[in-house]
């Protein structure tokens, strides 16, 4: 195991940012920190990186304890969600800074940020300085900053959340093919559950200090260990007792077996998807009976396809039955249910 | 522009002028004579130094003010700019209670050099910390943590990342601090005692032959004094363009 962190916990006054955490990081891999704002997974990236300490636990990379060293003895590169450019020096002495402080030859320092700024397609900024530059390859230029001398691991704090939607995709894509050229052990952090599923070999869900499940995307997307996981990683919706994927609902005009009955309340088009806020008949609901206001009636989101929504002839006041798809997933809801998140939030 | 001649360099234009009424050769007597060639020495030395001071001092004191959190800390931060915003000869006043013949502390440094380095090093205090302070607090954290990740240790992050984004302020300050300092009167004019070629500066010098009818003289001084600010102002624009590189 590359990055092993034992029982850490860390406070900030009487915020606890981390509860008596354990991980396992394995080596060679791109593994995601997924979580919401304040959930602990950059205090977790910080405490690797050796920018803070834990109040207790160990983290040991590549097998030597570095609970107590310093940054500058970890051998880990870190990228900031904010670039931390060095402003007045050019996009080449920024990637050469960390060879220079380890005294390498001055031919071999030259050769390396070459190398490197081609690896990050930055060759022709060599000269320029980062305000010249834009987010993107301001962020390419830390990251081959980071990797110039050579870590064992590369932390990255949020590497795209300061970039727009566009960029931030061509940057991740670009993570992926870079890391699989690479292959140095790379963990980053991102509250972007798509990032997170898209890029990451393993992904490590955080919330609230505490480590809720630990798994391949697939996983993670296929069997959430609770609900939290699974609101997380995509929207849900409440039917029947248990919590499903809007997409993961079949509607129908006519009635099933097994199927609810239900009024369209509100429909949605975005793209070429249909939102679709189905209220529920009080008596197939299991809800309370007296809650016979349209309003007040239980409701379940829907997405269906705009090539469904035309079939159907789905229209806003109509009358349909909705079921789990089969072969879906469902999670039974605890008794506290988080509150579902849009997707692509 | 407009605004700027009538506000500056007609007024500039003036003493040079007035200072060429006499000549070159009255102008040279006049600088040359002794008591005002070693009041400009004087001035420009104290000056000098109490700059070089300030440029120490001013950036350990923003550094403090900005990075520490210490008790009193907001009192420290207001009291910083007491000395700029005291009438001069209050400070002055001041400054003879305390380091006077009848100093309380035991401290009598009237009537000598020291009295003047005092004094200038008492007014021109805030200049360096009040255009360090913004900029120390605008700096990234994280770019530091970027230099530390990389393996620089905290006095070569200072060296590379942090005196470089400052060099431009420090230089401002200094100047500052420069030029208050060779044109200060009203805080020196008390404690050193304007002895002729001991504790004489050029401003008590400029106003002794203005009293004396002799206008041009008096130009002359402030037309060195004028030649000297420019020297010194050329002089830190170049050496904060070096700091700045020395991050490269």
């Amino acid at each position: 195991m590359s990055i092993n962190v034992s029982g850490v916990t860390k406070k900030f006054g009487d915020f606890v940012a981390l509860d008596d955490v354990s991980v396992d990081l394995p080596t060679g891999q791109l593994t995601a920190l997924l979580g919401p704002s304040g959930g602990g997974k950059s205090t977790l990236l910080r405490i690797i990186a050796g920018l803070e300490s834990a109040d207790s636990g160990t983290v040991t990379i590549e097998g030597n304890e570095a609970t107590h060293l310093p940054p500058q003895k970890r051998n880990v590169g870190f990228v900031f969600q904010h670039y931390a450019a060095f402003k007045h020096m050019s996009v080449a002495k920024n990637v050469a800074f960390g060879l220079e402080i380890r005294k390498r030859p001055k031919d071999e320092t030259a050769r390396r940020v070459h190398e490197l700024l081609e690896l990050v397609h930055l060759s022709q900024f060599a000269h320029r300085l980062p305000a010249q530059l834009s987010g993107g390859q301001r962020q390419r230029m830390a990251l081959a900053r980071a990797l110039a001398v050579e870590p064992t691991v590369l932390l990255l704090d949020e590497p795209f959340g300061a970039l727009d939607a566009k960029v931030r995709k061509e940057l991740r894509e670009w993570l992926r093919r870079l890391h699989d050229e690479v292959a140095v052990t790379t963990v980053f952090v991102t509250h972007d559950q798509e990032e997170a599923l898209e890029v990451a070999d393993e992904i490590v869900v955080i919330n609230d200090g505490r480590i809720e499940q630990v798994g391949t995307p697939d996983q993670l997307y296929d069997e959430p260990a609770n609900d939290f996981v699974m609101s997380f990683l995509g929207p849900v919706t409440r039917l029947g007792g248990s919590l499903v994927r809007p997409h993961d609902i079949d509607v129908s005009t006519t009635e099933e077996p097994g199927a609810v009955r239900g009024t369209v309340q509100r429909m949605l088009r975005v793209g070429f998807e249909v939102r679709l806020t189905v209220a529920l008949e009080p008596d197939h609901a299991g809800a309370a009976a007296s809650l016979s206001a349209p309003t007040e009636r239980e409701t379940v989101e829907v997405t269906v396809t705009r090539a469904t929504q035309r079939h159907l002839h789905l229209e806003e006041g109509q009358q349909v039955w909705v079921a789990h798809t089969e072969g879906a997933r469902a999670v039974p809801e605890r008794a506290v249910l988080p509150t579902p998140l849009a997707s692509g939030a | 522009m407009t605004w700027f001649s009538l506000l500056v360099l007609i007024p500039l234009a003036a003493v040079v002028l007035t200072a060429s009424t006499n000549g070159w050769d009255g102008f040279w007597t006049t600088v040359s004579s002794s008591q005002t060639a070693s009041a400009l020495r004087l001035t420009v030395l104290e000056a000098i130094g109490v700059t070089v001071l300030n440029v120490v001092m001013g950036t350990a004191l923003a550094w403090v003010l900005v990075r520490d959190r210490f008790w009193g800390k907001r009192v420290l931060d207001v009291v910083i700019d007491v000395p700029f915003a005291l009438p001069t000869i209050v400070a002055g006043l001041v400054l003879l209670s305390l380091y006077g013949d009848q100093s309380p502390l035991g401290i009598d440094v009237a009537n000598t050099r020291i009295a003047v380095f005092l004094a200038l090093a008492f007014v021109t205090l805030p200049f360096v910390v009040r255009t360090v302070q913004p900029v120390l607090e605008s700096l990234e954290r994280d770019v530091e943590e970027a230099a530390a990740s990389l393996g620089a240790s905290r006095a070569t992050t200072f060296r590379r990342i942090i005196l470089p984004s400052l060099a431009p302020a420090i230089t401002a300050g200094a100047a500052l601090s420069f030029a208050r300092a060779i044109s200060e009167y009203g805080s020196l004019v008390l404690l050193s005692g304007n002895l002729p070629n001991r504790t004489e500066v050029a401003s008590v010098r400029v106003l002794s032959y203005i009293e004396n009818g002799n206008e041009a003289a008096a130009a002359s001084v402030a037309a060195i004094l004028l030649v000297v600010a420019l020297l010194v102002i050329v002089l830190l624009d170049l050496i904060q363009r070096r700091v700045a590189r020395r991050g490269e």
